[in-house]
């Protein structure tokens, strides 16, 4: 059982607010300030107040491998750039036993033009290390990134995968007491996220202290004992890993909350309520439905045109599915339901988010993570392979393979 | 071992907490108006456990980023490697490499006295209008170079600002040590032209690295207001170049300020010292090549005037840092 005296960090009362410009009086220029100073001496700017963070209280324990899980703009990496010291906390504060070193953006720092070997010694020194650390740890790191024959070359000729290799490769060494990484699963190939995920593993034994930011539960589930589910910036849920994903699984289907129905673009006349698919996690190669509910909130609009995204985690558009294609064409309407379903391309598996919009002439709702579900990591083929057998297609094929004379096993 | 301060600056309580291998360091924050050792830092909320006193505290307004001499000292790799990141791109790819080092100067050189002298007739005393612009471009370019470097040098690593923690000042004196290095291989090129053309320094020139010095201070101190100020207002890397022609021209970099007495009216002589770098001007060719006249006055001038542009960049920066990764 842990005690306080093993404590890492300890968050009492952290909460991190933002200033959001209401209205498109933002100034970027000091002109514009002086001048909309001088029409208005005394009125002060018109923004909104944004918590991204509110009331946080957890505590991490030494040598705990703490997953923080939560839908985009929860305030999981708001949470980690106020631990990693790159902003300051609006209230409550952090209490840190150890040295903190932050991995948020594999690469960051990484200059084009420089070799390898120079990147190596820049991203080392940007990320706190001591040129002794680094020069002590060079062979390991090149190792790790599997990039020998190429330390003499700018980077700017390194293929994308050989890039992040190299940049996880320095964070991974670096030998702070406390850990944070965020998403960095999210790049390179299945065979490198492989090599991570047993890099963080080792982390771990070693006693120190890691908090880990992904969206992939798979990772999550395998790398940590404890999760933290954020969900507008507050502790939705902290304990065990395994209630922690089904309780996120959950969130990731709810509908839409009111901070994010203000910050969506278009007109406003009708909104989406929520999108929520049939069921959180989808085989690859069934049928996947997801139900939407809209209001009318202004002027009478007919011939409504709707569009879902399907947007792979890797930022990419998987799939557009448009309400016209299948001759829908929504009427003037206080209240429209119904659903929307596709069965191919078959989706690789892994996390999946999904970007409503209402057109008519012009943009009337759009709603991005309106919801967010999964794949499971079940392939739909006849034979079994390892997921990160499967290289790096953006979709699934149900390709078949026949050789002349020779039947299929 | 950990050494717990309490800083009273103002309304705002600073604690900073920081613990090295086995030796304490005590943070510097600007001005302070008292400085107290507290039993206990504030503690909001729920009691402090009983646990070993933390290696750090990050609370709202302090504890984390602040001017701190001794964190940038620890970061001094950090600081080492930003400087040479910019004197291995600076040549990269171009056919000439570091050949570059000598030629511009020369060539800024020759074009100027060409202008200055060729053309305008300005007289340059004793020594040949070239040796006499050489030698007053090169404390021009360390305060341009600097000035126009260190004060977009946020807005150009804003990456870096947002996504990673290191203590925000390395970035603008990171563009210190390049500048001296092109001094030193523009210095060099001096001593050669001094010896072509047989022309001895006096005892002055050992007095020229405190010009130097100043001239640093001076540059730093308006770049860390421009660099701050850029990060909200990209105005500013509009202006910075204006202002600089201005001020070369307003500077006697290829002329005398004798000459200027020649041409233009008393009152205008006097608008025309205001500007501090005249009397740096002046007293940098002085001490390299023994021409110009120098003025304690307009040196003592331009001296205070350096300690106070530094500690008002310092402050400025100090006071906004803490909001760059939210801003840029």
């Amino acid at each position: 059982m842990p005690t306080s005296s093993n404590l890492a960090i300890q968050v009492r009362g952290l909460g991190k607010k933002y200033m959001v410009a209401r209205t498109k009086e933002k100034h970027t220029t000091l002109a514009e300030a002086a001048l909309s100073k001088a029409k208005n001496p005394f009125k002060k700017n018109e923004r909104d107040e944004f918590w991204a963070l509110r009331d946080l209280d957890f505590d991490v324990f030494k040598g705990d491998v703490l997953g923080i899980i939560g839908r985009n703009g929860a305030g999981k990496s708001t949470l980690l750039k106020v631990m990693s010291q790159i902003t300051e906390p609006t209230t409550g504060e952090i209490r840190l036993w150890g040295r903190v070193g932050s991995l948020l953006e594999v690469g960051t720092g990484f200059h084009p033009e420089l070799t390898g070997r120079e990147n190596i010694f820049l991203n080392g020194a940007i990320l706190g290390m001591s040129k002794r650390d680094i020069q002590s740890q060079f062979d390991q790191i090149v190792a790790f990134s599997g990039v020998e024959q190429f330390l003499e070359t700018p980077v700017k000729r390194y293929s994308s995968g050989m890039y992040v290799r190299l940049a996880f490769a320095v964070a991974a060494h670096l030998s702070s007491e406390i850990l944070v990484v965020d998403e960095v699963l999210a790049v390179g190939d299945a065979e490198f996220q492989r090599k991570c995920l047993g890099k963080m593993q080792d982390v771990a034994q070693t006693g120190r202290t890691v908090l880990f930011v992904s969206h992939s539960m798979q990772a999550v589930s395998r790398l940590c004992s404890r999760a933290i589910v954020l969900n507008n910036g507050q502790v939705d849920y902290q304990g065990g890993v395994k209630d922690a994903v089904d309780r996120y699984i959950r969130l990731g289907s709810a509908p839409d909350d009111e901070t994010s129905l203000k910050r969506r673009h278009g007109s406003g006349h009708y909104r989406f309520d929520w999108v929520r698919p049939a069921m959180p996690v989808f085989a690859t190669d069934e049928a996947k439905e997801f139900n939407f509910s809209i209001t009318k909130h202004g002027d009478n609009l007919s011939r409504l045109i709707l569009w879902a995204d399907i947007v792979s985690e890797s930022e990419q558009i998987i799939a557009h599915l448009d309400s016209r294609l299948d001759g829908v064409h929504p009427r003037d309407a206080d209240k429209l339901t119904g659903a929307f379903t596709f069965s191919t391309p078959w989706l690789k598996p892994g996390r999946y988010r999904v970007d409503v919009t209402i057109r008519s002439n012009g943009l009337i709702d759009h709603l991005e993570g309106a919801c967010y579900f999964e794949i499971s990591p079940v392939l739909p083929y006849r034979h079994t392979v390892q997921l990160y057998e499967i290289g790096k297609p953006l979709v699934l094929a149900d390709g078949t393979w026949r050789v002349d004379g020779q039947p299929n096993e | 071992m950990v050494v717990r301060f309490n800083f009273q600056d103002a309304k705002q309580t600073f604690v900073v907490i920081r613990e090295g291998d086995g030796e304490a360091s005590l943070s510097f924050l600007g001005s302070m108006t008292s400085n107290l050792p507290a039993s206990e830092p504030p503690f909001n909320g729920s009691p402090a456990s009983d646990s070993p006193r933390p290696r750090q505290v990050l609370k709202a307004g302090g504890g984390g980023a602040s001017l701190n001499f001794h964190e940038i000292w620890l970061y001094r790799d950090l600081l080492w490697a930003l400087s040479s990141r910019e004197i291995k791109l600076r040549y990269r790819q171009t056919a000439l490499g570091a050949i570059w080092v000598i030629i511009q100067p020369i060539m800024s050189a020759g074009i100027l006295s060409f202008v200055f002298n060729g053309v305008a007739g300005l007289k340059t005393g004793d020594v040949p209008p070239f040796l006499f612009t050489y030698a007053g471009t090169l404390i021009w370019t360390v305060f341009n170079t600097t000035l126009s470097k260190a004060s977009s040098v946020l807005v150009g690593n804003a990456s870096l600002i947002s996504k990673v923690y290191f203590p925000r000042l390395c970035l603008p004196l990171s563009v210190v040590p390049p500048v001296l290095l092109d001094l030193g291989v523009s210095l060099v090129m001096l001593t050669a032209l001094l010896i072509k053309f047989g022309i001895l320094p006096t005892i002055a020139v050992f007095l020229w690295p405190l010009v130097l010095l100043i001239t640093l201070m001076m540059a730093l101190g308006i770049a860390l207001v421009a660099a701050s100020l850029m990060v909200s207002y990209r105005d500013v890397q509009y202006i910075i170049p204006v202002a600089l022609n201005l001020l070369f021209f307003a500077s006697p970099v290829a002329y005398a300020t004798s000459e200027v007495a020649k041409k233009v009216p008393a009152w205008a002589v006097g608008i025309y010292n205001l500007n501090p770098l005249v009397g740096l001007l002046e007293a940098s060719r002085f001490c390299l090549i023994g021409q110009g006249e120098v003025n304690a006055g307009a040196l003592a001038y331009s001296t205070i005037g350096a300690v106070i542009v530094f500690a008002i960049g310092m402050k400025c920066f100090k006071a906004m840092e803490r909001k760059f990764a939210d801003v840029i």
